[in-house]
């Protein structure tokens, strides 16, 4: 911190600075860049992809061992309707809570610390960044999810083989459920990234993420059966999860739809966010 | 250049700032000077467009500051909260700033190093000192080599070396053809650092004036004379625009008058002066009274450092 005042330097010798300012500008591909580096730069990022990585794998681990365990001693009717592929993939739906708190956090850590003004002072047209973060956000919680549901897959099944109550990666629908609990837990993450920009705040953004995902589907049940039937598939949570499931089932949407529905709930929470960041106040 | 034109900010009842229009040109430090809450920072906010006018508009340059393809080349800027993501470091906030734009990495590490954050730039910034802080913030400032620098409070925290280190730097930029526009509430800061005055209370334009023609303006016919008859001098020397008061006896402050008028009428009339020191008002008394209007609602509290202004105080405290 000696910094006499004699010695300033402005750096940045006029040839080279002017050349260097002649050729930068703001691009998409450079705050891409920058989202990245912001991602990578903050420890509860790592953690929390650590976090998702782990309960992706490990709940299929404990479910799958647990099955085998009490194989012996369960009833015909629970061995007739036990799904040995839901059974190793139980994990994501523990990994969509620490997606979905990191979703939120990327936009509303930014405001809680004041960033977001260095960030809106940089890329004052705003929308880029919005979608530099989603586009940062989908490919990182790809490549933690894509290996985490194919690991759990793979680990669930070589334990369920112990009592051959395993399913063969070949059989059909397989491969697309795996893919699709990957899918549904990177659109969980955009999700709550959008709910996040929406509310600017963390807790409320994780509140209203949690609510919408675990509280709201309980409370749907509630209603009389020919209400609840009608609106319960096309909840995110639900359309979601109908992603890593193979064909479907009653009151449940196909794979596709299911992904069509909750990639529409994901569009349009981050519209939603995008008109917002332009008209608000930073 | 940064153009202001009946600049206005609302939020919900309350007005920010109202109605400003003034100019803050290249080649000056200009001081942007208020009490705290006279909407200096809103200002500051609008014109890099974190917020929407209610009214009026601001350009940077000619052009609004969000229409730049490469705005940190435009303007740099310090706001007085901080825009630093804690759990980051120093040197990942200024390569996620610079990556916006394309600029190098060897500018990141060039800036670290100008402003002497090279041994913590790998810690996380919410280690920082209210000092490091800032100069964390001037770093960021300075990256895009700008025109322009906005900064608020940039001597907020400073050790009495960054302060200095501060102000040779701004004054070297504007040196260099640059503008720079500071805020500050201390009018003493503003007396070494500025060139260029703009004044503002609850919102509104109070003054926009060079340095050295506020300093004339405040600074003239303040006396402070001390006589074993400093009644009849009193007598005296009163007259229309003339104001003399006292703080003690045998002491008086006359405003009014040169000090040579005041030693010629005492010698005519055969009073004897044991002192006669001609005083500039303070600046910082001379803020004060162009800002009572909202200094009145604040617990005043008259400072016995300011005695050209003691009567003002009075005025302010009663």
């Amino acid at each position: 911190m000696s910094t006499s005042a004699t010695a300033i330097d402005l750096g940045s010798p006029t040839a080279e600075g002017h050349l260097s300012r002649a050729r930068s500008r703001v691009t998409q591909a450079g705050v891409f860049r920058s989202e990245w580096t912001k991602l990578y730069s903050l420890r509860s990022s790592r953690y929390s992809l650590l976090a998702t990585a782990l309960m992706t794998i490990g709940f299929g681990i404990i479910a799958t061992a647990a099955t085998v365990s009490r194989w012996g001693s369960m009833s015909a009717a629970d061995k007739a309707t036990f799904d040995p592929l839901s059974a190793s993939l139980l994990g994501v739906r523990f990994g969509v809570l620490a997606l979905g708190v990191l979703g939120v956090l990327i936009i509303t850590g930014e405001y809680t610390t004041g960033m977001i003004r260095s960030t809106m002072t940089a890329v004052p047209k705003r929308l880029p960044v919005l979608w530099a973060k989603t586009g940062v956000y989908a490919l990182v919680a790809l490549v933690i999810a894509i290996p985490a549901a194919f690991i759990a897959f793979f680990a669930g099944q070589a334990i369920l083989s112990g009592q051959h109550i395993q399913i063969a990666f070949s059989h059909a629908g397989v491969p697309g459920a795996v893919l699709g609990a990957a899918g549904y837990l990177t659109l969980v993450g955009l999700f709550a990234m959008g709910l996040g920009a929406i509310l600017r705040n963390t807790a409320a953004g994780i509140a209203t993420f949690a609510g919408i995902m675990f509280v709201v589907p309980p409370l749907i049940s509630i209603l009389p059966s020919s209400i609840a039937n009608s609106i319960d598939p096309y909840l995110p949570s639900n359309a979601g999860q109908a992603m890593m499931q193979i064909g479907h089932h009653a009151n449940t949407l196909s794979p596709g739809a299911g992904l069509a529905v909750f990639a529409g709930w994901v569009v349009t929470a981050i519209a939603a966010a995008a008109v917002l960041l332009v008209r608000r106040d930073v | 250049m940064i153009e202001a034109t009946n600049l206005t900010k609302r939020y919900g009842e309350k007005t920010a700032v109202e109605g400003l229009t003034f100019n803050v040109k290249p080649g000056l430090v200009t001081g942007f000077l208020g009490p705290n809450g006279s909407g200096k920072s809103t200002t500051m906010r609008l014109i890099v467009g974190l917020d929407a006018p209610s009214d009026g508009r601001v350009t940077v340059g000619g052009r609004a500051y969000r229409d730049y393809p490469a705005p940190l080349h435009e303007v740099g800027l310090l706001l007085e909260a901080r825009s630093v993501h804690t759990g980051r470091s120093a040197y990942h906030h200024l390569l996620a700033m610079a990556q916006t734009h394309g600029i190098p990495r060897s500018r990141v590490r060039e800036l670290i190093s100008l402003v002497g954050l090279d041994e913590v730039a790998r810690q996380r910034a919410g280690q920082f000192s209210l000092g490091m802080g800032q100069r964390l913030g001037i770093a960021a400032a300075l990256l895009g080599d700008p025109e322009v620098l906005i900064l608020d409070e940039p001597i907020n925290g400073l050790d009495p070396e960054g302060i200095h280190w501060i102000r040779d730097l701004l004054k070297r930029l504007a040196a260099e053809g640059r503008t720079v526009f500071l805020s500050s509430h201390l009018m003493s800061e503003m007396a070494v650092t500025a060139d260029h005055l703009i004044i503002i209370g609850r919102g509104r334009l109070i003054r926009d004036v060079g340095l050295a023609d506020f300093v004339d303006e405040w600074s003239r016919k303040i006396v402070r004379v001390r006589s074993p008859q400093a009644t009849r001098l009193r007598e005296v020397i009163l007259g229309p625009e003339i104001r003399v008061s006292s703080e003690e006896p045998g002491q008086l402050v006359v405003e009014g008058l040169s000090a040579e008028r005041i030693g010629d009428t005492a010698a005519e009339h055969g009073l004897a002066l044991h002192e006669l020191i001609p005083e500039k008002t303070s600046l910082e008394a001379a803020f004060m009274e162009l800002t009572r209007e909202e200094t009145e609602y604040r617990a005043a509290t008259p400072t016995d450092d300011n005695p050209a202004g003691s009567d003002r105080h009075e005025r302010i405290a009663a």
